[in-house]
């Protein structure tokens, strides 16, 4: 089949128009052209507002392009699959379910039956470091914590298709070095395919195979940078190399770009 | 960014003043808080002993007219009568099982009405749209003149009461259950489908736990809805209850029965809004202790 030579996530000339509330027409993102290989990691980037988060959707199946193909693993998106797992930037965990009920919630909706789907939410637990909070709520924890619920939830469903959109943007800047390096962990495992949008272009460079700039909204893809830096990294320690240096020069020129022009749009709509 | 918040240089430089002072100003935080607690109780109570010692004095040097105002005394020792000798409809406690017997049927009848239409029309934009206008009609209505229509219907046994209570306690736990299905958290929403909850289970899992703390907000009130439309229904006509108390007190010019029944009502109400808050309170112990609950 050709499903299994196909790559994992494909754009061909997506698009996505949203009616606003006034009644108007508002292009978020436009004529996307992407590849994700089969256990690629690839990093968006791109100015606030571009269209990021719009571009996921769009993969997971929670909205429809209105204008071209998305395909995953060979096939059209139709609506959520159960290849996808979303990390998303908002706090989604469920306030009323403990941390274990959280992470056993994706097998349970899937079917599983009761004791294999806690077996298999202890193990990510524990993987994630979290076995001694399993009888928590989430408003017991703190933000990292949460994050890591958030990931194991997302694991434990084994996804072929990883989706992450700026999900640790809200933490402190050592709690963001140290998730990363353990998402690289938890991700080696399981030859996942990801997508991982960031407006933090360090972030980007320390954790992608593969690094894609976005345009100004309405974002379109601008350049793609692929990444050479040998695995396995540790974020602190992979930027201060000089070749890291030199990547995050060049994808900058082609990023700054974007980021005067949004800014430069913002200043006049303030004007 | 939400980081550790530096250390102050004094807590820094001062560590053992710091630990020897601590226990002993939280002790003094704490006998202050006490000694506040107890000053808000006496006043309260005193509050209470001057308004009920006003009363009684002013009725009973009848600068106020004691057969209408009636008394204190008089009301308790109402209460009192119908504690020891029963009430002329019987005892006084299968008064008040009859009356709380019809505000629970009601209540419950009302709740589980309000709660599946409001998450129905909250999730489905059709219902809400087809339906919409007509709910806001009926809202509109008056709802207590139905009650001796109810009465016409359904008799003077306790179906016309259960039918008041109802449309007294329906719409406003409809409107709370439709807004909480409404401000359910997108993000909530789109995470269930992504682990791939179908959408029956995104409403029974996601969107009605969302929406308890709406719903409870107006089952404090509605339950104090269902006793008025119990009330007012035996009072219209019925053959026993607390209503029908207040009537017949009425009808034989006896004011200090009218407010004795109000004060048994009272507590009646009391009590249940105490099992009300507790059933919250273990409904919502996944909520940070300060959240206003
Ligand atoms: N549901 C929606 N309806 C209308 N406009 C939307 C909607 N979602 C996003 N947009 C608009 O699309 C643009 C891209 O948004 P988004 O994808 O969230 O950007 P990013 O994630 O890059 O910050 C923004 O201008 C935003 O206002
Ligand atoms: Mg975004």
């Amino acid at each position: 089949m050709s499903a299994d030579t196909s790559p994992a996530i494909e754009l061909r000339g997506a698009g996505k128009i949203f009616k606003t509330p006034s009644g108007g027409l508002h292009t978020a993102v436009r004529d996307l052209d992407l590849t994700v290989g089969r256990g690629e990691f690839v990093a968006v980037v791109g100015p606030t507002g571009c269209g990021k988060s719009t571009t996921l959707t769009l993969v997971s199946g929670l909205e429809e392009p209105t204008e071209g193909e998305v395909l995953v693993a060979g096939e059209p998106v139709r609506g959520v699959g159960d290849k996808v797992g979303f990390v998303f930037q908002q706090d989604a965990t469920f306030p009323w379910r403990t941390v274990l009920s959280n992470v056993v919630a994706g097998p349970r909706f899937r079917g599983v039956p009761k004791a294999e789907a806690k077996e298999k939410a202890r193990a990510w637990l524990a993987r994630v470091g979290l076995t001694a909070f399993e009888d928590r709520y989430p408003h017991q924890l703190s933000g990292g914590q949460r994050k890591r619920v958030a990931l194991a939830a997302t694991f434990v469903n084994d996804p072929e298709i990883l989706l992450m959109d700026e999900p640790f943007s809200a933490l402190d800047v050592q709690t963001r070095a140290l998730m990363s390096d353990e998402l690289m962990e938890l991700w080696a495992g399981t030859g996942a395919s990801v997508v991982f949008v960031t407006h933090d272009l360090e972030e980007s460079i320390a954790l992608a195979d593969k690094v894609v700039v976005m345009t100004a909204g309405p974002a379109t893809v601008k350049q793609v940078f692929d990444i050479g830096l040998p695995r396995p990294r540790k974020v602190e320690e992979v930027r201060l190399e000089p070749q890291f240096v030199e990547i995050y020069r060049e994808i900058w020129e082609s990023l700054g770009e974007e980021v005067r022009i949004t800014r430069e749009r913002g200043a006049a709509h303030v004007a | 960014m939400s980081g550790v918040p530096p250390m102050s240089p004094e807590v820094l430089s001062s560590p053992v003043a710091d630990t020897v002072k601590t226990p002993d100003r939280a002790h003094t935080r704490a006998r202050a808080a006490r000694r506040r607690r107890a000053v808000v109780a006496a006043v309260r109570v005193l509050l209470l002993v001057v308004v009920l010692g006003l009363w009684e004095a002013l009725s009973r040097a009848e600068v106020i007219d004691p057969f209408n105002f009636s008394m204190p005394s008089q009301i308790w020792d109402q209460i009192w009568t119908w504690i020891t000798h029963g009430t002329a409809l019987g005892s006084l406690g299968e008064q008040i099982w009859y009356t709380l017997h019809e505000a629970l049927l009601g209540w419950v009848f009302g709740v589980v009405a309000g709660v599946v239409l409001g998450i129905a029309l909250g999730r489905i934009a059709l219902l809400a749209d087809v339906l919409g206008p007509y709910i806001k009609v009926l809202n509109s209505i008056p709802r207590i003149v139905l009650a001796p229509i109810f009465v016409i219907w359904f008799g003077l046994g306790p179906a016309s009461k259960v039918a008041s209570a109802v449309v007294l306690v329906f719409f406003p736990v409809f409107f709370n259950a439709f807004q909480g299905a409404r401000e359910v958290d997108r993000n909530l929403v789109a995470n269930a489908r992504i682990l791939g909850a179908s959408d029956r289970r995104v409403t029974l899992q996601v969107v009605i736990p969302s929406a308890t703390s709406w719903i409870f907000t107006s089952l404090h009130v509605s339950f104090g809805f269902a006793l008025i439309g119990a009330i007012v229904g035996e009072y219209i006509g019925a053959t026993k209850g607390i209503g029908l108390l207040v009537a017949q007190s009425q009808g034989t010019f006896n004011a200090g029965g009218v407010y004795a029944a109000m004060v048994i009502l009272a507590a009646v109400a009391l009590v249940a809004e105490g099992l009300l808050t507790f059933a919250e309170r273990r409904v919502f112990r996944w909520k940070p202790a300060d959240s206003g609950h």
